[in-house]
Parts: structure tokens; C-alpha cells; sequence
């Protein structure tokens, strides 16, 4: 293989020991940015402990408003999103950082990274202004290095120049290990990724979803968007079947298949009622 | 991120932007001089002497290029700040006449001491800048349309006041002229700025006084606060990419608004620092006072950086000048007009820069980053 060994397509897991839950979402309604309607009409389900939720669908389903109402970078028309029981659907993005959210973005470039900060800079995104990396507003500039320096080596970040690399300049794969690596070491109650794999190598693939899979494992929440049907049935214990903008069924990986997603998917099928 | 040494001298990023604004200002002496030719070839190469030696030709004109400096440095400083957080600040001018107008009102109508005076100035560009910060962030307007509307508003709204105020006219004063406002040294000595311990190095030139040394302070401020601080981490974040401040949890709409406000004091300060030396009297403009514009250039050949801002302004300055000194050989239109390509090409330094990094890379051909 190109990465000189074999690559494991499927994950390696172990039966999900599920715990109270970490997100609650009711009746979440979120607006659209490109159309008058809402994208996302009323949704609900939550997300334990312990395991990997998957929200599948064919893109422009209101996956990805449902993420920007959760994670707070667009304002839920109603409906409630409480992390650990706390209401948070008003709560401004750094409070929910704060709270024990993290958010790996769907888009990287966007959102995910300051393109033109060097990859020491990037790594403190989340944090720059808690008092380890910073003393009266000054930003210790040895603290922030040595931080970044250990994500990199802990996570395997490459890059030209170490923690003076400029983040554009690094390959999607490191930019986005850069990114799993910051979101990660928050030590998170939630973890949101988005499409965490999309356009990279097959080496970075399987290094992510170890990544996380390990996350799930130390007990952590995780909700994942996918439009990898194969990413979907590998990584999840519960899949959640998103069709324009409303959960229309709710499966268990090992007892669906590729086929009946599919249907759900396209609209073809819809459950009574999600059983979340 | 400097500590690393590893990398060649020509591929800094600082070696670069050093030789960039140096190889464009070579670029726009050489086009400046062409341009001398071709309008009055026989006196050409007397009026580039002038141009380039008068300000160090005596302690006098020397203190001139530090005194015309001074205010270039703030407004520059107040657009290369806005830039840094991704704004345009084309409304320096509007501010620096605000800043003006609040130091001279605290000067002449209420005789405060010229610190007092400055800070009022600082507040006036401050009120100026907040409006486009606030139209931008809420409304999201663009703030070059709000800022220059400001200019214009902010320039007739002094001229309004100042006209209806008989106290911070000159005529108040026993001058007789009524166009513009007391001379400081009549009004309230206590208002100028004091002329600093080096005054004697100058051969006490009426042009010198601190207002150099305090422009340089600030730009060291404005360094410290965009390098070092939280703050400034967030707003070069905001700068460089709202998308991912906002993820980041950054509030964009708060830092617009502030770094429109800092910008604006920069600009007031300028403003105030100008009038306040006591050898300049606030003349009743019909047009806008071109330093704030100036400040613009200055920022671009300085790539905002408030160390090179330094460096830059007193370029101009002395360029300006020098240009004075060419007078009899060349009306000062043409003068304008030289003076005007010199600094055009000066703010070519963004496109040398692209030039050298293209050209050194070239010749070292690219090193592959991991994977």
C-alpha cells in the first residue's frame, strides 16, 4: 500500500459501554443561511456517553445547520440543546467550548484553522486565553510553543518548520490532524466532528477515526457527520438517518445495511417514530 | 516565531519585507527622476539633490522631516492597526481632523496643559472611528463608504464650530485674521508641546519638539499589543479570517468596534500632536487634510508592521521635505506630482515582495513539506 503497510479500513472497536447522556437536542429548529426556509425543522435525539452517534445523509439534508445550531456558529429558530443538563441553546460559542464541547468543522479552511497563523498559533485556537498560555493578557509565547510541540509530536502533525509553520502551507491531512489534535487534548465531554476525513489520504483516515474511537473508548460523547456511507457503518454504534432537515430513522450498524440506509436517505423510507 | 535560525537570510520573512520596501523606494527615486527630465531637464539633476539631501542638509530641516513625521507616523499607524484586523480605514483623515479639533478646543476655549489636550485629542478620533466600527459590525456596512462619509461630516462639523466659537478664533486673540484658530503661543503657551531635552541638538529648530519621541512610543505600543497580547492575538484572528475566529469563539463584532476606536485615537493623536507644536494654526479647509490620506501609504510601505510604520514615515517626510526645496526650479504641482510617484511606488512593497520570495524560491527550488 502507499503508506507502507496495510491499512484497516474497518475499526477495531469494543462493545460500547454507554453512559448517562452528554447532548440532549428537542426539537431543535435551525434557519437556513441560503434559503428562507429552516433547514433543520425540529429534530431531537441526544447522545450518550460512550458512544459514537452518526448523523447520515445525502448532502444539503440540514446536516450541516444541525451542527451550527449545536455548536453555536448559527441561532436555533427554538428548541433546546442542554450539554451535561445545562442549557446551552442561547450560550455563546466560547461558553460552550468552555462547557465541554468540541467541534472539529466541516469545512477546515473555513472555519477550522487561521490560515495565516503559524501552526503554534492554530493549536491555541481554542484556548489562547486560558491562564496557562496567557498572564495578564500577554500571550507566553514559551508556554504556547511547548504546547504545540507536544500536540505535534503526540499526534504526528508534519509540517515544514515545526510550530513557525504557516498553517496554508501544510497538507490537508496535517492541517486537519492539526485541528483533531487541538479539539482532542480539550479533553472534551462532546466531541462534534464533521466530516473529519473528507479529501484525505487513507493513512490519515484510519489514524483519525482511531482517534476517534479512542475518544468514544475514554468515555467521551462523540456526534459525527458523515457522508461516507462506509465511514458511517464502520465508526458508529447508532446511526441517525437525517432527510431534508427531520431524523427519519434511527438504526443500529450491525443489524441495517448500505441498502436500507440508502432508502432512508433518499426519502424512499420513513420511521413511525425515532426512537431516541 | 524568530528563534530559528535555520532558515537562509533571503527567505525571512522579515529580510524580505526590509528588501521589498527598499528596492520600491529605489524604483520610485528612479521614476521620480525620469519625471524631473522630462518636465526641466537642465535643472533635473539639481532638484533631486535637493530632494534627497535637503533634510539632513542642516539641524533645521532635519527637525522639520521629524516635526511633518509625527502626525504621518500616527495616521499610519491608525491604518496599518485597522488593517491588521481586515479593515480599511480610509476615514484616518476624518479622525485626525477630529483629534485635532478636541486638542484645540481643550487648548484654547478651556486652557488645559498639552497633555490634557492630547488625551482630548485621542477621545476625538476615538468618537470618529467607533461610528464606522459600529456601522460595520451591526450592520455590516462597509466601513470605507461610512468612514468616508465621516471625513466629510467631520470636517464641516469643525469648520461649523469652530466658525460659531469667537474664543478659538485667532481674531479672539488680536490677530486679525479670522480663517483659522488662535496661535498657540498667544492662547495658551502651556498647551504647546514641550520642546524635549534634545531641542539644543537641533540647534533649537522651531520644527523640533517631543512629538517624535511620543510617536514612537505608541508605535512600540501598537507592536506590543498586536505581537504579545490576547488581544491582539484576537484581532489579527479576526483579521486574517472572521470564519475562524467566530468558531473560535472570538467576538468579531466587539473587536471591530474596538479596533476601529484604537484606530481612530491613533489618527486623533496624530491630529493633536500636529497642532499642538504651536507652529501650525488649524486653517478653516474647504478640502480634506491630506495627512490622514497620506497615512495610507505610509501603512502600505510599512506592510502595517508599526516598527517599519517608523521607518516609512519618516521617509515620506523627508521626501516632502526635500520636495519643498526644489521650489524655484519646479512649481510645487510638479513637485506634487514627483513626490506623488515616489510614494506610489513606495507602496509597491506588497508586490516586491511577492517578486523577491518568487525569485529566491526559484533559485533554491522548492523543498517538498512531509507528506
Amino acid at each position: 500500500m502507499m503508506v507502507g503497510r496495510d491499512v484497516q479500513f474497518a475499526v477495531d472497536k469494543k462493545p460500547c459501554e454507554v453512559g448517562k447522556p452528554i447532548l440532549e437536542v428537542e426539537d431543535l429548529v435551525v434557519p437556513s443561511k441560503v434559503h428562507k426556509n429552516n433547514a433543520v425543522r425540529g429534530v431531537s435525539f441526544n447522545v450518550r456517553a460512550g458512544e459514537i452517534v452518526c448523523v447520515a445523509g445525502i448532502d444539503g439534508n440540514g446536516q450541516s445547520e444541525l451542527i451550527y445550531g449545536i455548536t453555536g456558529l448559527e441561532k436555533p429558530t427554538s428548541g433546546t440543546i442542554r450539554l451535561e443538563g445545562r442549557d446551552i441553546t442561547n450560550a455563546p460559542i466560547r461558553e460552550r467550548s468552555k462547557a465541554g464541547m468540541s467541534h472539529i468543522p466541516e469545512d477546515r479552511h473555513k472555519h477550522g484553522l487561521v490560515l495565516d497563523y503559524t501552526l503554534a498559533d492554530n493549536m491555541v485556537l481554542q484556548r489562547y486565553w486560558q491562564p496557562e498560555f496567557q498572564n495578564h493578557g500577554f500571550i507566553k509565547k514559551n508556554a504556547v510553543l511547548q504546547y504545540a510541540e507536544r500536540l505535534i509530536k503526540q499526534y504526528d502533525v508534519r509540517s515544514g518548520q515545526g510550530p513557525a509553520t504557516i498553517a496554508r502551507s501544510m497538507s490537508g491531512g496535517n492541517q486537519q490532524k492539526a485541528i483533531i489534535a487541538r479539539e482532542v487534548d480539550k479533553d472534551p465531554q462532546l466531541l462534534v466532528a464533521v466530516q473529519p476525513t473528507r479529501g484525505l489520504d487513507v493513512g490519515a483516515i484510519e489514524y483519525i477515526h482511531k482517534q476517534i474511537v479512542a475518544e468514544r473508548d475514554k468515555g467521551r460523547a462523540v456526534l459525527l457527520v458523515s457522508l461516507e456511507l462506509d465511514e458511517v457503518m464502520n465508526l458508529s454504534d447508532r446511526i441517525l438517518v437525517i432527510y431534508e432537515g427531520e431524523i427519519v430513522g434511527e438504526f443500529d450498524p450491525k443489524k441495517t445495511t448500505v441498502e436500507e440506509l440508502g432508502l432512508y436517505m433518499a426519502g424512499a423510507k420513513k420511521q413511525g417514530e425515532a426512537k431516541a | 516565531m524568530s528563534k530559528q535560525n535555520k532558515q537562509p537570510l533571503l527567505q525571512r520573512p522579515a529580510v524580505v519585507g526590509v528588501l521589498a520596501s527598499l528596492l520600491s523606494i529605489v524604483v520610485g527615486l528612479v521614476l521620480g527622476f525620469v519625471l524631473l527630465v522630462l518636465l526641466n531637464p537642465g535643472a533635473a539633476v539639481g532638484g533631486m539633490r535637493a530632494m534627497l539631501a535637503t533634510g539632513f542638509s542642516n539641524m533645521d530641516k532635519l527637525g522639520k522631516v521629524l516635526y511633518q513625521a509625527a502626525p504621518l507616523m500616527m495616521c499610519g499607524l491608525s491604518v496599518g492597526f485597522a488593517f491588521k484586523t481586515g479593515l480599511f480605514n480610509i476615514g484616518a483623515s476624518g479622525q485626525y481632523t477630529m483629534g485635532a479639533f478636541f486638542s484645540l478646543l481643550c487648548a484654547i476655549q478651556f486652557q488645559m496643559p498639552w497633555y490634557v489636550c492630547l488625551l482630548a485629542g485621542a477621545v476625538g478620533g476615538a468618537i470618529w472611528g467607533i461610528f464606522p466600527g459600529l456601522f460595520k459590525a451591526y450592520f455590516n456596512v462597509n466601513e470605507v463608504i461610512t468612514a468616508i462619509m465621516f471625513n466629510w461630516i467631520g470636517m464641516y462639523l469643525v469648520n461649523l464650530l469652530l466658525a460659531n466659537m469667537p474664543n478659538m478664533l485667532a481674531s479672539g486673540w488680536g490677530a486679525s485674521n479670522s480663517d483659522r484658530t488662535a496661535a498657540l503661543n498667544v492662547a495658551n503657551p502651556g498647551a504647546i508641546l514641550p520642546r524635549g531635552p534634545f531641542a539644543a541638538l537641533f540647534g533649537n529648530s522651531s520644527w523640533i519638539n517631543i512629538s517624535i519621541v511620543i510617536t514612537i512610543i505608541f508605535a512600540i505600543l501598537v507592536w506590543v499589543i498586536l505581537q504579545k497580547t490576547t488581544f491582539g492575538y484576537e484581532l489579527k484572528a479576526c483579521g486574517l479570517s472572521r470564519d475562524a475566529a467566530q468558531y473560535a469563539g472570538i467576538n468579531s463584532k466587539r473587536n471591530i468596534v474596538l479596533s476601529m476606536v484604537i484606530s481612530g485615537a491613533l489618527s486623533g493623536i496624530g491630529g493633536g500632536i500636529y497642532y499642538l507644536a504651536g507652529t501650525g494654526q488649524y486653517v478653516l479647509e474647504k478640502s480634506i487634510l491630506g495627512m490622514g490620506f497620506n497615512g495610507i501609504p505610509v501603512a502600505l510601505l510599512a506592510s502595517s508592521n508599526p516598527i517599519g510604520t517608523i521607518f516609512a514615515s519618516l521617509f515620506i517626510s523627508y521626501i516632502q521635505v526635500g520636495g519643498a526645496a526644489m521650489q524655484p526650479a519646479y512649481s510645487s504641482e510638479t513637485i506634487d506630482i514627483v513626490i506623488a510617484v515616489i510614494i506610489y511606488l513606495a507602496a509597491f512593497a506588497l508586490l516586491m515582495r511577492g517578486i523577491i520570495t518568487k525569485a529566491v524560491s526559484g533559485h533554491k527550488g522548492k523543498e517538498g513539506a512531509a507528506k
